[in-house]
């Protein structure tokens, strides 16, 4: 990687085409510190990665930065299929599975309520509405815990207490102040003219919707389908206040497959099973790079 | 829909734009009943000694001077003091100089960057508890430098009482860095080349072309990133749970963890309450003054 240290280049002596010198004191001191600061940012999960490839006699007289010297994936199948929560030994894939199923509708619906309503906001704007606008930017602020409980009693008053239809109102309802925001401001970024020509032409507010901004919008979308995929999979607050244990999301299962007070702790299985929760993120994160910077940038005021 | 049938004839104030007013609903029933409703009920419910249930039998101020007599209490506060403080100072001064390194118009910019800020794709589970396995004494960091000959040393943050949210603030830190060092070389890049040239024209040393001139231009960058970090900090929770369940004992208690253990674990209500009003009380401190800067007094540009 530190292509600048490599010796045997030219590197000295004002000779050559370029000016600039490759192996300077300045370069040296910067490349020297980000490539440490690499090694402090990666260690974590190499460490996970090695862990989790180890059986637990190498675990207990090796150290952890020691590669297996035996490689096993059974961890990873233990903590996939039999690691235990409570009285459940099906592992992380229930988790898995409940995350997928809180995570799909809580998207589509919060992306859907909250293109709509930015585009409200942007394009066909009525009295008040920057009031309450202005009341949900601030709201996203306000910490959770401060809200949790009325919500609490509104979803139990409306039958869905401790079950994925309550969580999923719940992630819909706490997107919505950052996803709005984005979609307003897309939306009012785009030339005014499109707009009027279309209502012109006698267009509507859905057919304008659905025929002119949301073709146009795509790019939008996917950095607010990023945002909120890494958001709500990676919750755990909610996961754990909203629903019973039989709907708890992977974040929720992990933290009680790992820090469970009884038996011997398989920190194989541990790392493993965290990998296994962290793996849906990073997928997302690596595909996506620039898409995911904005996306985060973005709702950066959410975490 | 529904309303047309009355509203065609004359033009009722309340039917104009109406599709756009339907579409708002959830935004409005989101603003009003959840933010200002649920914020106004537990703020009013505080002064109850609501137990097992909300019950509106107010006791005024009684909650509140429980919540402050009570140790845990004293260490959470405490404890976020400490933990917001440095995360406060180190995640600013490490994004900076990281983004300053990453503007050198450096090779493999992309490359540092996605390392960098992988950490921040992960959830604070996932990171809490990577981090208690690096720190666990008998396996972790302070076994790999005992093994290295140093047999006194001791680094063993989760584990010591004294020094327990220490060992939370570098898993924060870890996690929370590669942000911040993002939105700061978003800053840096916005800046006029011209300043550059400028400031070397002058023979101003670059450190001190950054102190002066290019932090002072970067004012808003700052205050928006300070205050995401700030709002962060209030709401930590997911990482302590992870990493130490509080412990040990109660050395490593925040505020969000004890609202949440006297709603839904000892039946405390009137407690949460109390506790969660103190944390809006000091989020309000945060964003009052930041909104003032940003919307008032005048259109500034941010």
């Amino acid at each position: 990687m530190e292509y600048e240290a490599v010796p045997g280049r030219i590197t000295s002596g004002p000779r050559g085409a370029k000016p600039r010198r490759t192996l300077s004191r300045r370069n040296i001191v910067v490349y020297g510190t980000l490539f440490v600061v690499a090694l402090y940012y990666l260690l974590p999960l190499y460490v996970m990665i090695m862990t989790s490839l180890k059986g637990m006699p190498e675990i207990r007289i090796g150290n952890i930065f020691a590669p297996p010297i035996e490689i096993t994936f059974e961890p990873w199948v233990k903590a996939w299929a039999q690691a235990c929560t409570g009285l459940n030994c099906d592992g992380l894939s229930r988790g898995f599975w409940n995350s997928v199923r809180i995570t799909v509708p809580s998207v589509i619906i919060s992306i859907a309520v909250a293109s709509v309503n930015g585009y409200a906001l942007a394009n066909w704007r009525f009295k008040g509405a920057d009031l309450f606008f202005t009341i949900l930017i601030i709201g996203a602020f306000i910490p959770y815990q401060v809200m949790i409980y009325p919500i609490v009693i509104v979803l139990r008053e409306m039958g869905v207490y401790g079950t994925l239809t309550g969580l999923i109102i719940v992630h819909t309802i706490f997107g919505m102040p950052i996803l709005t925001l984005l979609f307003r401001n897309y939306f009012a970024g785009l030339p005014e003219e499109l707009f009027k020509a279309a209502r012109v032409d006698g267009a509507g507010f859905w057919t304008i919707y659905f025929k002119i901004m949301l073709p146009m919008s795509l790019p939008i979308f996917v950095v607010a389908m990023i945002l909120q995929v890494t958001g709500i999979w990676n919750d755990f607050l909610f996961g754990v206040v909203f629903t019973r244990p039989e709907y708890y999301p992977m974040t929720v299962q992990l933290n009680n497959i790992v820090n469970s007070v009884q038996g011997v702790k398989e920190y194989n299985v541990n790392m493993a099973a965290t990998l296994l929760t962290g793996l849906v993120p990073l997928t997302i994160y690596f595909i996506s790079g620039r898409l995911f910077v904005r996306g985060i940038a973005a709702g950066a005021v959410k975490g | 829909m529904t309303g047309q049938t009355r509203g065609s004839a004359r033009p009722n104030q309340w039917l104009r734009n109406l599709n756009a007013k339907i579409a708002s609903i959830p935004m409005i029933l989101t603003a009003v009943v959840i933010f200002v409703g649920g914020t106004a009920w537990t703020v009013l419910y505080s002064f109850t000694n609501s137990k097992l249930l909300p019950r509106l039998s107010f006791v005024g101020l009684d909650q509140y001077e429980r919540l402050w007599a009570a140790p845990r209490w004293l260490i959470s506060i405490e404890n976020l003091a400490i933990y917001g403080f440095f995360s406060l100072i180190f995640s600013l001064v490490i994004g900076f100089v990281l983004a300053a390194l990453m503007d050198q118009k450096i090779r493999f910019e992309n490359t540092f960057r996605t390392i960098m800020l992988y950490p921040f794709a992960l959830s604070f589970i996932v990171t809490g508890l990577v981090w208690q396995w690096l720190l666990n004494p008998q396996y972790g960091i302070q076994s790999i430098v005992r093994s290295l000959g140093w047999t006194n040393f001791n680094f063993d943050p989760l584990y010591n009482s004294d020094i327990v949210i220490y060992g939370i603030l570098i898993a924060a830190l870890w996690q929370g860095t590669g942000l911040v060092m993002c939105l700061m070389l978003a800053g840096l890049r916005g800046i006029d080349e011209d300043i550059w040239k400028a400031a070397r024209v002058d023979g101003i040393p670059m450190w001190k072309t950054y102190v002066l001139v290019i932090i002072p231009m970067m004012r808003g960058v700052f205050i928006t990133t300070l205050v995401i970090i700030a709002s962060g900090i209030v709401k930590v929770y997911d990482l302590v749970v992870a990493q130490t369940s509080g412990g040990p004992g109660i050395a490593s208690e925040v505020p969000a963890k004890y609202v949440y253990d006297y709603m839904f674990q000892a039946q405390n209500l009137g407690q949460g309450f109390a506790a969660s009003t103190m944390m809006l009380v000091t989020v309000a401190i945060i964003i009052v003054p930041w909104a003032y800067l940003e919307f008032g007094g005048g259109r500034k540009r941010a």
